[in-house]
């Protein structure tokens, strides 16, 4: 049993982004940067799956700038047994992302993709979809749970009234809420571990994947809580402008 | 060229008001919009979809394979309906998000999920960075895939509507290994929502005092069927627990009504709260920051004002 | 610490942090002893994410460290060129004053670069790293191993403890780094190198430490009102006479400008918020009229050692030594301890390369190096010009800094300071309150915005690192005595008053400590002890800062 665990570089969650004066993008120069949260469930879970003796090999991959090598860095720090670089200087939308993801599953034939359900970046959600469609496989989203078998996983999601339990035949794709479990640290040893262990590096552009960009940012702007505060002098009127200004109860 | 938008409901027949919402997106791109509905049965929906305000024409599918909207299945059926559309919209819901970037994907689009704002017809405002940043984007695609962040447009109505029936012819089914196979759903125990998908949301701070006082916030959520949040500082302060955490740190949220009650509004609470449609501060300080960043305001003591809101919501309801 | 069996690891030497002196003694010793193993540990989630300075680099000691390093890094763009200093009168006038070259040679910048210290860090842990020293941010010491009376190494905090000190599901026990030597650099007041001076009574005969709070601002400004090289320094108002402490203003890289406050901790009113001080100082036109328009990005908190030669420690004990701040080598008329803090590592670095091969317990060596280097020539000369604030206050002491530093400072006395800074607070009730204004968000900013532009992350369930030992003292003494000074001189907002049912309560909100360790410093009977928290927890400092 193989995992291919995808993993992200981003600007770190804590970090507050900084827009760049003319609006054109986030600063990320010298800015922290992590591994994006949501991978480390991904992950996380891969690992426990190999200590429950149901997985023999995990491979994390991330494309980007040579720095992402980092975060591949943490993955095997964490547990992973192999990473796969793809390294590019531009940056990928989510459906660039599943075509490059699919030349991989191509080549190192996972039974099971484990990925964030999104990234903390651009928070768009779509990659695991994409690839799962373009791979013809089952998916399941936002998963708080997995059971692994020998030629299916069991899956809970988290849906807008609850939980909904699928089955997944194998090989499938399972994106991970930050529910699914509490990532480990990666520990010092395993970090020091993590320096010897492969990481392949490709070249994205020699692929030959098309990577073309369908969006393009027009502006970045902050979001503003700044509002209009009109003060009510009565519960009364409070409840009076809820329901018939407001109209939300 | 039309717009189609996927119709998405809660257990039962109630179509999900983000749905209302969606379709106010659509109408903004195109004068011709069409919704799909999906389902193992239809009957009572079809009724009521037929009326949606502004909507052209109810596409029906009907098949057993629909009866939880999988995706697979459901995204294999928009994609041979998608050539007589530009637009194809559904809702930011968990169903929504699962089933349009998988259609993106058998269209080889890029998606743009969460969209909250349409400046024109390829033009869209989302947030991103946890709703920290909005990002105008522009998309290069023929066929737009958005999906779209309820509280961000002002549903339509489900009356005056005139649409007709067509019945879709369904795809050839999928092979049993490329779909999921549903088991069970389990509906949310509490009857309190989650702080993530409440439409309400009553939030304490430092100001509550004390653990106990925070009965006082459960009563009126019990009223308005909303759940409980606390800024960080009523957090460390031990009042709750972590779980109800609002802001940077804790959960982002965004209702559409948010009711702060003496917490003095830290920029990294506002940061987990601002995307809310309608917020609403308590607080016996009238400098307290959290004025600045709401719709409404009163200035007072939470506990003459707590119970008279109590009150007051009790006789209305 | 729990009895956790925990793995251990050997090297030849171990260095704990990775500011300046730290990352300069990790590159000097492979240079000079390519083979030996170096670890290299840092508490903040990468290197420079806890580094504040303002900062002035004088690359004396870079000269002698790397070739050609003016070229090897874009953080030496801006050499400077043009320097100001005003005497600030009241809120609105200032007097400048004239910097004479000849006569104040621990004033002139010429040959200095402004630099972000967090920047020059991140290069140099990268040249440290391409001579093969292993690197770990994230990771905090948390006690020191000594054996026989003789430093082992140190051991790294445990990760994944709750708030009651029980096991999470992700507990990862912290492991013994263990070396032949244990270089210690942890910056201003380390919370190992406290632990050091205890064991090994490193500071009887000196004099006190006495420190300083540098809060600092950075702000983007319009392109077209930069001037990228000029630098200017104020004293005066805001503070009185008897309070030391003046700003600083550079303008630097792109449209970056550098504005801080520096302020003694030996000040005696407890009335007095740093924070506050400094944001009022911005709203002096000498300093107004540079930030105005721009946008503020960070923000940050440190404190400083000002006691200078007087105050340094005893620096070596069996199986290792204090480098940099931890030991005290800020030159405080210049401003600067980037260089003697790399100069004193360099000089430990050479120590210790000595040391792996004579194999002698405790590098005594290092204080000889220290003492014939130009840090001690150079400490000397400026050595009563701080403890003249102390003594005579700023108008007297600057016109005695003047003459002192004609003559630099070969006059046949020392100054000295006898006390500790947390015992010159007077009773809050003979005390004049400030009058602070409320922030107007454009120039003048709250505690809380300021903070959130610190990126700060700890883990929110993890136990609490500020610990006050004794909560009835806080009663009787912070709070009846000196109406709790804490909630003014944290910078951060962790130390609140609660009120419950008329009884005041110390609410520590730990989340927001910046790690500037001025509680450690000023808590009146030091009953607050600063612990490093989880690994990589604390401010996340951008470029820049």
């Amino acid at each position: 049993m193989k995992i291919l665990v995808p993993v992200k570089r981003v600007v770190d969650s804590n970090i507050k982004p900084l827009i760049k004066t003319d609006h054109s993008g986030v600063e990320i120069s010298g800015i922290k940067m992590s591994m994006n949260p949501f991978d480390e469930n991904a992950i996380e879970e891969a690992v426990q799956l190999k200590e429950q003796g149901k997985v023999d090999e995990i491979v994390a991959i991330s494309i980007g700038e040579p720095k992402s090598q980092d975060t591949l860095r943490t993955a095997l720090a964490m547990g992973a047994d192999k990473a796969i670089l793809v390294s590019t200087e531009h940056t990928l939308e989510s459906l660039a992302v599943a075509k490059v993801l699919e030349y991989f599953v191509i080549k190192e034939k996972p039974n099971l993709v484990l990925m964030g359900k999104q990234a903390s970046d651009d928070d768009m959600n779509a990659t695991g979809q994409i690839l799962a469609a373009r791979l013809g496989w089952p998916q399941g989203t936002f998963v708080s749970k997995l059971e692994l078998y020998s030629n299916y996983v069991e899956i809970i999601r988290e849906i807008d009234d609850g939980q909904e339990t699928l089955k997944l035949p194998l090989p499938a794709i399972v994106t991970t809420d930050l529910r699914l479990n509490e990532p480990r640290y990666a520990s010092l040893p395993n970090i020091m571990k993590a320096r010897k262990k492969p990481v392949e590096t490709f070249v994205l552009a020699e692929l030959g994947v098309d990577i073309t960009p369908r969006l393009y940012i027009q502006r970045l702007d902050e979001s503003s809580p700044i509002r209009e505060g009109v003060i009510v002098n009565s519960v009364e009127e409070l409840i009076d402008k809820l329901q018939n200004e407001a109209k939300v109860i | 060229m039309a717009a189609l938008v996927l119709l998405s409901y809660e257990q039962g027949n109630t179509l999900r008001s983000t749905s209302l919402s969606t379709i106010t997106a659509a109408l903004q791109l195109e004068k011709e919009v069409d919704v799909l509905l999906v389902g193992e049965t239809l009957n009572e929906r079809l009724d009521q979809a037929i009326h949606l305000n502004g909507v052209r024409r109810v596409l029906a599918a009907k098949d057993p394979s629909f009866a939880h909207m999988q995706a697979e299945s459901v995204a294999n059926l928009m994609a041979s309906l998608a050539s007589d559309y530009e637009f194809i919209l559904a809702p930011a819901n968990a169903e929504g998000k699962n089933i349009l970037p998988r259609l993106a994907g058998l269209l080889d689009v890029q998606p743009i999920s969460e969209v909250t704002k349409i400046i024109d017809k390829s033009t869209f405002v989302r947030p991103i960075y946890a709703g920290s940043l909005l990002a105008t984007v522009c998309s290069k695609d023929k066929k737009k895939l958005l999906s779209i962040r309820g509280i961000a447009f002002t549903p339509i109505k489900t009356i005056g509507g005139n649409a007709e029936i067509k019945e879709v012819t369904l795809p050839s089914p999928l092979p049993e290994n490329q779909k999921s196979i549903f088991l069970n759903l389990k509906l949310s125990q509490s009857n309190r929502p989650e702080l993530e998908a409440a439409k309400i949301i009553i939030s304490g701070g430092r100001g509550m005092q004390s653990s106990d006082n925070f009965t006082l916030l459960e009563k009126i959520a019990d009223l308005l069927n909303a759940a409980i949040g606390a800024s960080r500082a009523a957090v460390d302060s031990g009042f709750v627990s972590n779980d109800f955490q609002v802001g940077q740190t804790g959960k982002i949220v965004a209702p559409e009504l948010y009711i702060a009650v003496a917490l003095s509004g830290a920029t990294q609470h506002l940061a987990g709260m601002k995307d809310s449609k309608i917020v609403v501060a308590i607080n016996k300080d009238p400098d307290a920051p959290i004025f600045k960043a709401s719709d409404y305001g009163i200035v007072g003591d939470i506990f003459e004002i707590l119970p008279r809101l109590e009150e007051g919501l009790k006789n209305r309801i | 610490m729990s009895d956790t069996k925990r793995e251990q690891m050997e090297f030849d030497v171990l260095i704990v942090g990775a500011g300046p002196a730290g990352l300069s003694a990790a590159i000097r010793l492979k240079q000079l002893t390519p083979s030996a193993q170096i670890c290299l540990i840092e508490k903040a989630s990468e290197i420079g994410a806890h580094i504040v300075s303002g900062a002035i680099l004088e690359p004396t000691a870079l000269n002698e460290l790397i070739d050609n390093w003016k070229k090897k890094s874009d953080v030496f763009q801006t050499p400077v060129h043009h320097e100001r200093m005003f005497y600030l009168l009241n809120d609105n006038k200032s007097i400048s004053i004239p910097i004479l070259k000849s006569l104040m040679p621990q004033m002139n910048n010429n040959g200095n670069f402004v630099v972000s210290l967090g920047d020059l860090c991140r290069w140099l842990a990268l040249e440290a790293e391409n001579l093969g020293v292993e690197i770990y941010p994230g990771f905090a010491g948390q006690e020191v191993i000594i054996e026989k009376n003789c430093v082992k190494g140190i051991i790294t905090g445990d990760m994944g403890v709750n708030k009651d000190g029980n096991q999470e599901s992700n507990y990862v026990p912290g492991v013994e780094l263990r070396a032949k030597y244990t270089l210690f650099a942890e910056g201003c007041r380390g919370s190992l190198t406290k632990k050091l001076f205890k064991h090994y009574a490193l500071r009887s005969n000196v004099d006190p430490q006495t420190y300083g709070l540098g809060i600092k601002e950075l702000w983007e400004i319009p392109p077209n009102k930069h001037m990228p090289g000029y630098i200017q320094h104020s004293f005066g108002w805001p503070l009185d006479d008897h309070t030391y402490g003046g700003s600083w203003l550079y303008h630097f890289g792109k449209n970056l400008v550098s504005f801080g406050f520096v302020l003694g901790l030996d000040y005696k009113n407890p009335w007095l918020s740093p924070f506050e001080e400094m944001q009022r100082a911005k709203k002096h036109p000498v300093i107004k009229k540079h930030i105005i328009g721009g946008r503020r990005i960070g923000f940050s908190a440190r404190a400083l050692s000002e006691g200078g030669l007087q105050s340094i420690p005893k620096l070596t004990f069996p199986g290792g030594l204090l480098i940099g701040d931890a030991a005290g080598f800020l030159n405080v008329p210049k401003i600067k301890g980037t260089h003697t803090a790399m100069k004193s590592g360099m000089l430990a670095a050479e120590t210790i390369a000595e040391a792996l091969i004579t194999q002698e317990i405790e590098p005594i060596s290092y204080c000889l190096r220290i003492r014939y280097s130009w840090i001690w020539h150079e400490l000397h000369q400026v050595r009563n010009i701080r403890p003249a604030f102390a003594k005579f206050g700023t108008k007297a002491a600057t016109l005695y800094a003047g003459f002192d530093s004609m003559v630099r400072g070969k006059v046949p006395w020392t100054l000295h300071n006898r006390l500790e800074d947390y015992e010159k607070l007077k009773a809050a009730s003979l005390c004049d309150k400030p009058l602070y204004k409320k922030p107007d968000d454009q120039l003048t900013f709250d505690k809380t915005s300021s903070i959130f532009l610190s990126n700060i992350d700890h883990r929110d369930t993890q136990p609490v690192h500020l610990k006050l030992r004794n909560s009835l003292i806080w009663k009787t003494v912070n709070w009846n005595v000196f109406k709790a000074p804490e909630t003014r001189y944290c910078p951060a907002g962790v130390y609140e008053v609660l009120m419950d049912n008329n009884e005041p309560k110390l609410q520590i909100n730990s989340q927001n400590c910046i790690h500037c360790k001025s509680c450690d410093i000023k808590d009146p009977t030091q009953n607050i002890d600063w612990e490093t928290p989880e690994g990589g927890s604390g401010p996340n400092y951008s470029s820049g800062m």
